[in-house]
């Protein structure tokens, strides 16, 4: 038999129309494999099916688990108990977006500022460069990396300071147009991250790249972007552009 | 909008969604009820397969058909969804060859285009499959994300006046003497219940249909039927891999994004609420996918998981395997009760074509003889949902 232990979940609850939030306290018992989604459905099931949280494919693809789980944005249906140090786990929404109930953040500010950024879900897949595609096929595609969680933007100091900061996901999204245009307008989406709440605001902190759960390195792509943009607005390299086509190194 | 009939779908996994926008389309009011977020239950757990119907010309003929057809819709009314590597039927052993002139005979009669390829071809285009495989097949086959098809028709829906309340139970069927007339809910955002009238309700709950129609006094003849899949690290192959057999345990790997998804097993249950992941499925699920791809077994794993297939079938069916993938509608006015239809079976790959059916009944009942025009309609993105 697996090993089984008794983790103590400690749950932030808030339902509209109260006052003020609250946390409840389940004791949940595990094994090695269970995961903190597991758990929380559980407790659903077993002691309260008002608890409110978001979830759907149960193996990081579609984000909608991403929670604060001991302080650190995590997604749920990756995280197993075990893995997870202490005799209590807590439970809270996400940050630096507004909360519906529970568990649940509003994602359409998320989306109000990732959207605008036009980036096409569909990549060229470089995964096994040697394959030849199949008759009708013309290259290899896949979906693009970013599952929309929003971690990135729940851990992210500045986010949390400036809410008009567009935030990692969405000038993530920008460097990939930037990348891999896929016929969509390079020069609007660098216009629109090239403000003082753009790719400007970010301050290194870097700890987007260190929760993402989908390898997309939101920190380095504004760096990049802020290096694409620093290139343009270099005076002599507006000149060389004006004239001499020559690209410096 | 005004003065429209009013349908409250009960529901929000692929099915539901498909129906809102169906329904909108043809006229009607909607308001769409789910106890949890949006496609939390079977919908959002699948492999993400984008069926060419080849999995299923060998046993279920009429779900193959029902899928090559859809699978050619919902690349036109879905671009840029799906991941269109296309798919191949691999043959591993002399016995699997055996399958080959019947499943292209099947392919065929079912309108699913095929191509043979050599052991060297296939190679050519999969290098990490079995070296050892003897020819393979390919079929359009392709990924999807199986939260964000069902986004989309939500979002058209909503975007053409649908109304959709997550985190919304259906507590009760709310009756006038023999006929459904709406459903109790409990908002878990406000906690409040209150009272939702509607001339048609429809039950599109998948595997917890029994549950509903239960509340109703009806009876369906749903089997939840888990499975389990296991996620790896690392895209192992760029087109959907499947084993040249009638479908089984663990015989394909789906990659998506920079992962490669392995299914399934199957059993029957009767709380689909409560799904358990048997270490010896996982087990098996990697034991078998390392037949096709033999690095399979060297990847950390990523995830594993269970969701219930929502079946047509008797209380005597025990794996699952045996049922049909199709999907039936019931008018519940043939057992005597107006006002309520509950659509069970089928998959992500046909939701539309069971919204259509299932709306077909609806529109009959209420006397609207809109046509149905889900096939063209080109569906909005997935993150349009979101930002309302």
């Amino acid at each position: 038999m697996t090993e089984q232990r008794t983790v103590q979940f400690r749950v932030f609850r808030y339902k509209q129309g109260r006052e003020r939030p609250w946390y409840d306290t389940f004791d949940v018992t595990v094994t090695p494999r269970t995961t903190v989604l597991e758990a929380l459905q559980f407790i659903r099931r077993v002691h309260d099916p008002s608890l409110m949280l978001r979830h759907s494919c149960h193996h990081a693809s579609c984000g909608t688990c991403g929670m604060r789980i001991n302080g650190q944005e995590r997604l749920a249906c990756i995280t197993r108990v075990h893995d997870i140090a202490g005799e209590r786990v807590t439970v809270e929404p996400l940050a630096n977006l507004p909360i519906i109930g529970d568990l649940v953040v509003d994602m359409k500010a998320f989306y109000a500022k990732f959207t605008p950024m036009a980036m096409p879900l569909i990549r060229h897949s470089e995964f096994l460069p040697e394959a030849e595609p199949p008759e009708g096929v013309d290259t290899y595609t896949r979906l693009e990396n970013c599952i929309e969680c929003g971690l990135c933007v729940s851990v992210c100091p500045v986010a949390a300071s400036d809410p008009l900061y567009l935030g990692p996901a969405a000038l993530a999204a920008a460097w990939r147009v930037v990348q891999e245009p896929r016929g969509q307008n390079v020069p609007e989406i660098l216009a629109q991250v090239d403000t003082a709440h753009g790719c400007w605001r970010c301050h290194i902190a870097m700890e987007c790249s260190a929760v993402c759960p989908s390898h997309v390195d939101p920190g380095a792509a504004i760096m990049a972007l802020r290096g694409t943009l620093i290139r343009q607005h270099l005076p002599w390299r507006r000149k060389q552009q004006g004239g001499d086509a020559h690209e410096p190194r | 909008m005004k003065g429209a009939f009013h349908v409250l779908v009960i529901g929000g996994g692929a099915t539901g969604a498909a129906l809102a926008h169906d329904l909108t389309l043809r006229g009607l009011r909607v308001t769409l009820v789910e106890r949890w977020e949006v496609t939390a239950g079977t919908t959002g757990r699948h492999h993400g397969l984008l069926h060419s119907g080849a999995r299923y010309v060998l046993t279920d003929p009429d779900s193959a058909r029902e899928c090559i057809e859809e699978n050619w819709i919902l690349r036109r009314i879905a671009p840029d969804a799906f991941e269109l590597n296309d798919g191949l039927f691999v043959a591993l052993t002399d016995e699997d060859v055996t399958y080959l002139d019947p499943f292209l005979e099947g392919c065929a009669r079912c309108g699913i285009p095929t191509r043979v390829l050599s052991r060297e071809h296939t190679l050519r285009l999969e290098p990490n499959l079995n070296p050892t495989l003897k020819l393979a097949v390919q079929v359009p086959d392709g990924t999807m994300d199986a939260m964000r098809l069902p986004l989309r028709f939500l979002a058209t829906a909503q975007h053409h006046g649908a109304e959709i309340r997550p985190f919304t139970e259906v507590v009760d069927i709310h009756f006038q003497g023999r006929t459904v007339a709406g459903a109790r809910v409990r908002d878990h955002r406000t906690e409040r219940e209150y009272t939702i009238a509607a001339d048609v309700v429809i039950n599109a709950t998948g595997p917890w249909a029994g549950q509903i129609a239960q509340m109703a006094g009806v009876d369906v003849p749903i089997r939840p039927s888990p499975g389990v899949l296991v996620a790896v690290e690392g895209r192992l192959c760029n087109m959907v891999i499947n084993r040249l057999h009638p479908a089984g345990d663990g015989d394909i790997i789906v990659p998506q994004r920079r992962l490669s998804i392995v299914g399934t097993s199957s059993w029957v249950v009767e709380d689909p609420d409560d799904l358990d992941v048997p270490e010896a499925h996982v087990r098996m699920m990697i034991d078998l996918g390392a037949l096709l791809i033999p690095t399979l077994r060297e990847m950390p794993v990523r995830a594993a998981w269970a969701a219930a297939r929502p079946l047509v079938g008797p209380r005597t069916a025990h794996s699952g395997r045996e049922l049909s993938r199709t999907f039936k509608c019931f008018d519940h006015a043939d057992e005597g009760v107006e006002g309520l239809v509950t659509i069970i079976g089928g998959k992500a790959s046909t939701a539309r074509a069971m919204a259509e059916v299932t709306t077909d009944i609806v529109c009959a009942k209420l006397g609207i003889t809109a046509p149905c025009r889900t096939r063209e309609v080109v569906l909005l993105p997935h993150t349009a949902y979101y930002a309302g």
